[in-house]
């Protein structure tokens, strides 16, 4: 209540000393305004987005199955059968592998590349263009690629012909799942479709570092090299690093591609979240009802993971409250 | 003050949001293109679906004969890759659902309604359909598909090469096991059963004496017999004898062909590019025996056209799929032999087929009616999911055959139980 009292009479002010008196009423009326420019807006997500999200969660708790319009209502047991599902359960493990994997070894590779290519002195606008174009390749194209030509089990696969020059006998990277190898092939395609873009975001963090700050750490006899680079430039590159990972991990969480291109859910390992829930409810089963729960439940994860994280390394807090 | 800053924060935040969020969805609205584009013409509009045949000149063949049907405009959707039930099943939920699409008898389709009664149309001509293929799409007397081909799937095998490494054609596993191991060079490998070894799920199954489901609708999979036949396959394929990640699946010729492999399991379908490649040097035969009371089998796979009971034409489309795939025996020919070879399942038709009568297309069609198993319409996409997993998890990976057979089984059971009560 105060904050209309205070408004009301704040307001005739300014609306005095304006000349332009007919567009008082479109100014004098935030809530209006409000309305007028997020309406159109509105309306649109309430149509693409929320109601798709409530029809999702609607559908979890119906027995669904070839329709999306159910009519017998089925409680938690989609629930249910998701959380037992070991397909589901495990399609967690293979993500928090892959995060684990993908994560640092992006992180490490862009910012190994920013760093070399910063210190260029010519062709520099040539290389950042040479890293950076993996970035506009499809992500089915670049893993159909590693697939049939880089990672094929026959012998004129190109792994196993530079094997083969030393004796290594033929691999088959994807039918086998031990040892692991899918994973070399996920990973490698990944990191050469990714660290272009991520280097990019880091050679502009380091091009705003200021020169004066290795001036005086120069003068100070701070050594070239590993020292300078530990205490000056890592802790300048602190605010691009944590978004840098925050979207490497958001990335990780959308993984399906590739996965579903080079693994196949023919599989039972390498299942990323989505590809199994593309198997429950898009796939061949046609289950909407336990594919919404599981996209419930993977939601309530993301949430819950995303909260997690802002707390403890701080990211989307004030600058001042740091 | 803090109240007003605070709902400021608010709107910003909800505005950040929605540009957000209504980017993500622009961006999955894109990509409805579905075949339809452009058609225009008179009178009615129909859309079918295929799945992208790997010969030469089908996708022409089929836009040929849809453009000689002179009731309805009919446009097509050629579906390339491996993701074709995928795209079909979550296109017949949406307005742009095929008026006729092709699949494989599966019961939850008719049990949800998703297919029409075709009965009307094949009844008249029902004496001369192969009676295995009218009961594969029969469910409580009324007939739901009509077959337009049947592949049945066996081993192709290079003469040549068995003759020099001394091999007699397997008829059991363990013969196979062992041609494998002679015939693997460090240039060639003894068999190819495809890159994830789904393909010989069901023939393992029969040829061990075992079944996908029994007559009255129980699991009939999880027998002994198929567990040994699943360790053998797992020795088979860590053997270093089994041709795997090859870069053509095994529904192509192309291992075969190019010498990647002396034994390939693949479909009648290839036949005609592989004696294109190989000429005289090729031979077939069943999958063999699994155990002692097992028996050498052969799986009749195939497709049917089915009408989506769900469309706005559904008379029209009974009518074209009448035409075509009752009527127009030309043309029924013309598609079972031209191109891939595919066994016709009209009797009348298979009579006049003179491609598959003699050589090598003959020894095809006789496995067919001697070892041949049919699809079985309660075979579910589900259950053959939970199945196909249960092999990755005991072939592929290394787990016991018994305990994946048994969350199998466990699955199938509870899927039988929502489809027949």
């Amino acid at each position: 209540m105060s904050t209309t009292t205070t408004r009301g009479v704040a307001q005739p002010a300014p609306a005095k000393a304006s000349p332009a008196r007919p567009r008082r009423g479109l100014r004098g009326n935030p809530t209006f305004n409000f309305w007028l420019f997020t309406g159109p807006f509105l309306v649109g997500l309430a149509i693409f987005v929320f109601v798709p999200i409530f029809w999702s969660i609607w559908l979890s708790f119906f027995d669904a199955r070839f329709t999306v319009t159910p009519s017998k209502f089925i409680g938690f047991d989609n629930y249910k059968s998701m959380l037992t599902n070991s397909n589901f359960t495990g399609s967690l493990v293979t993500f928090t592998v892959f995060a684990a994997l993908i994560v640092p070894l992006t992180w490490a590779l862009s910012l190994g590349l920013a760093l070399l290519v910063h210190r260029l002195r010519f062709m520099r606008a040539f290389f950042r263009s040479v890293f950076f174009l993996p970035t506009a390749v499809s992500y089915v194209a670049a893993a159909l690629i590693w697939k049939m030509s880089i990672f094929t089990g026959v012998r004129f696969g190109l792994m196993n012909t530079v094997l083969g020059w030393f004796g290594v006998e033929n691999i088959a990277y994807l039918s086998d799942p031990n040892p692991p190898w899918y994973w070399l092939v996920i990973v490698t395609v990944r990191l050469w479709l990714q660290a272009g873009f991520y280097m990019i975001l880091f050679l502009a963090a380091l091009q705003n570092i200021p020169a004066e700050l290795y001036e005086a750490a120069a003068i100070d006899g701070a050594k070239p090299g590993w020292q300078t680079f530990r205490y000056i430039t890592l802790p300048q590159l602190r605010a691009t690093s944590t978004a840098v990972i925050l979207l490497l991990l958001v990335a990780a969480y959308q993984a399906f591609d590739e996965f579903f291109n080079i693994i196949s859910i023919k599989a039972t390992w390498g299942q990323t979240p989505l590809m199994v829930l593309y198997k429950t409810a898009l796939g061949d089963n046609q289950d909407y009802g336990a594919g919404s729960a599981g996209a419930v439940i993977l939601t309530v994860l993301i949430c819950a993971v995303t909260l997690l994280q802002g707390k403890f390394m701080g990211f989307g807090r004030g600058e001042d409250s740091k | 003050m803090s109240a007003l800053s605070n709902s400021n924060w608010d709107r910003r935040n909800v505005l950040r949001a929605a540009m957000g969020l209504a980017a993500a969805g622009g961006l999955a609205a894109c990509g409805s293109n579905n075949g339809r584009g452009g058609s225009g013409g008179s009178g009615t509009q129909l859309t079918q679906m295929f799945h992208a045949y790997g010969e030469a000149g089908t996708e022409q063949a089929i836009k040929r004969y849809a453009a000689a049907y002179k009731d309805a405009n009919v446009t097509t959707n050629w579906i390339t890759g491996n993701t074709f039930e995928a795209k079909l099943f979550s296109s017949l939920l949406t307005k742009q659902a095929p008026d006729v699409f092709e699949f494989h008898p599966q019961i939850q389709m008719v049990k949800s309604g998703q297919v029409a009664d075709l009965t009307d149309i094949i009844g008249p001509v029902k004496d001369d359909f192969n009676p295995a293929d009218i009961k594969s799409h029969t469910v409580d007397g009324k007939i739901y598909g009509v077959r337009m081909i049947d592949d049945p799937q066996f081993f192709f095998y290079r003469k040549s090469m068995l003759e020099k490494a001394k091999v007699d054609v397997p008829t059991t596993l363990d013969e196979l096991l062992e041609a494998a191991e002679k015939l693997t060079t460090n240039k060639v490998k003894g068999v190819f059963l495809g890159n994830d070894l789904t393909p010989a799920i069901n023939p393992l199954l029969w040829s061990a004496g075992a079944d996908t489901l029994t007559p009255d609708n129980k699991p009939a999979f999880h027998t002994d017999a198929v567990a040994a036949g699943m360790k053998q396959l797992r020795q088979l394929f860590t053997s270093g004898n089994l041709l795997l990640d090859a870069p053509a699946d095994y529904w192509d010729p192309s291992a075969i062909n190019q010498g990647l492999c002396a034994i390939q399991f693949c479909g009648m379908w290839a036949m005609p590019a592989m004696q294109k490649a190989l000429g005289d040097d090729l031979g077939v035969f069943p999958f063999p025996k699994v155990g002692d009371n097992g028996k050498q089998s052969v799986y009749n796979g195939g497709w049917s056209m089915f009408v989506n009971a769900k469309g706005k034409n559904v008379d029209a489309a009974k009518e074209y799929v009448k035409w075509l795939w009752i009527d127009q025996k030309q043309y029924q020919e013309d598609w079972a032999t031209s191109y891939g070879f595919h066994i016709p399942p009209r009797t009348s038709i298979a009579q006049s087929a003179t491609k598959l009568k003699s050589g090598l297309p003959a020894e095809g069609v006789k496995l067919f009616n001697e070892f041949g198993h049919f699809d079985n319409i309660g075979w579910t996409q589900a259950m053959i999911t939970a199945l196909t997993d249960a092999f990755a998890n005991s072939v592929r990976k290394n787990g016991d055959p018994n305990a994946a057979l048994a969350t199998a089984e466990k699955k199938v059971n509870a899927e039988l139980k929502k489809l027949f009560g």
